[in-house]
């Protein structure tokens, strides 16, 4: 993975094949602490002890399609290689919350990549049951996404039509944009 | 905090609205772009990207988009199947955005599988 935004859409992804309805992701740029802080909660199916315990292990999967589950291994392994931390928590039936923290000029850090694709990319995959929320901030400036209020202005259209994600794709990136200018 | 524009989306609200009631809801395609963690990495967000700007420039309104985990074959992605209305599913693989627009012209506009960059015809098991 070249890119945060791209660990952060394979999360998703997890999310999404454990048949979440509610996602939220948080990216907190805290520039003048020195911390990067991404995280990723859903009231997925969860995983039970035996999985979690696990999980950090790249040689496991609860997939059924190959042998190896590099996902989550490999942001755990790019927060430790930024000095950073990585935390995840989960209960079967209640859902998945994971942390990941960053020394934020970290030679090692990965880019934070884009996150306005990463977004864009979630919403062809979002179901007509299930909600994302998306919150950035960087120092005291603060963009928010939310699929539930903009399901409410769609009514009876679909948010994962082209022309939808298209407009929303371009929002997210001007609201990203303005944080960072507003510095 | 940078707003909506409420007007601007209820405007495109609006437009797909009529085009779904002109197509009657029947659709020409699918396309599912492999989105597990190996996808990922190969490069299957920017594929997907690049196929919805075109998808939207040509206005083909009547094709969709979802994507799907690994299929078990994370040495050939990124891949996608496109599935043609009444025609069995076509699994492509080692795709960039330039062979996915020529998938789009020629599979699903004109109807014609793509041999070169096609690995099989039929499903897979995901997730």
């Amino acid at each position: 993975m070249e890119d945060l935004s791209l660990h952060i859409l394979d999360i998703i992804e997890n999310s999404l094949a454990a048949e979440a309805t509610d996602i939220e992701v948080q990216v907190e740029e805290r520039i003048t602490e020195n911390i990067l802080i991404i995280k990723i909660k859903d009231n997925g199916k969860g995983m039970d002890k035996e999985t979690l315990v696990n999980v950090l292990d790249p040689f496991y999967t609860t997939k059924t399609t190959r042998a190896v589950g590099l996902g989550l291994s490999m942001l755990a392994q790019a927060s430790k290689e930024a000095d950073g931390s990585f935390d995840i928590k989960s209960k079967p039936g209640e859902g998945t919350d994971i942390t990941a923290q960053f020394v934020y000029n970290h030679i090692d850090r990965k880019p934070l990549g884009n996150m306005a694709e990463t977004i864009a990319a979630c919403l062809a995959s979002l179901g007509p049951g299930t909600d994302l929320r998306y919150r950035h901030s960087r120092n005291n400036n603060e963009f928010l996404f939310d699929t539930k209020e903009i399901r409410k202005i769609l009514s009876d259209v679909e948010i994962n039509n082209v022309e939808i994600i298209s407009f929303l794709k371009k929002h997210l990136e001007e609201g990203l944009i303005e944080i960072s200018e507003k510095e | 905090m940078k707003k909506l524009k409420i007007g601007d989306l209820e405007k495109i609200r609006d437009k797909v609205r009529r085009t779904a009631v002109l197509r009657q809801g029947k659709a020409r395609a699918k396309v599912t772009v492999h989105m597990g963690t190996c996808g990922i990495a190969a490069g299957a967000r920017e594929i997907l990207s690049s196929l919805l700007e075109d998808i939207r420039k040509k206005k083909l309104d009547d094709v969709i988009v979802t994507t799907s985990g690994c299929a078990g074959l994370c040495s050939r992605e990124p891949m996608a199947t496109i599935e043609v209305t009444g025609k069995p599913p076509v699994k492509y693989v080692d795709l960039t955005t330039e062979k996915m627009r020529k998938i789009l012209n020629q599979h699903i506009i004109k109807g014609t599988i793509v041999n070169e960059y096609a690995l099989a015809v039929g499903s897979e098991r995901t997730h």
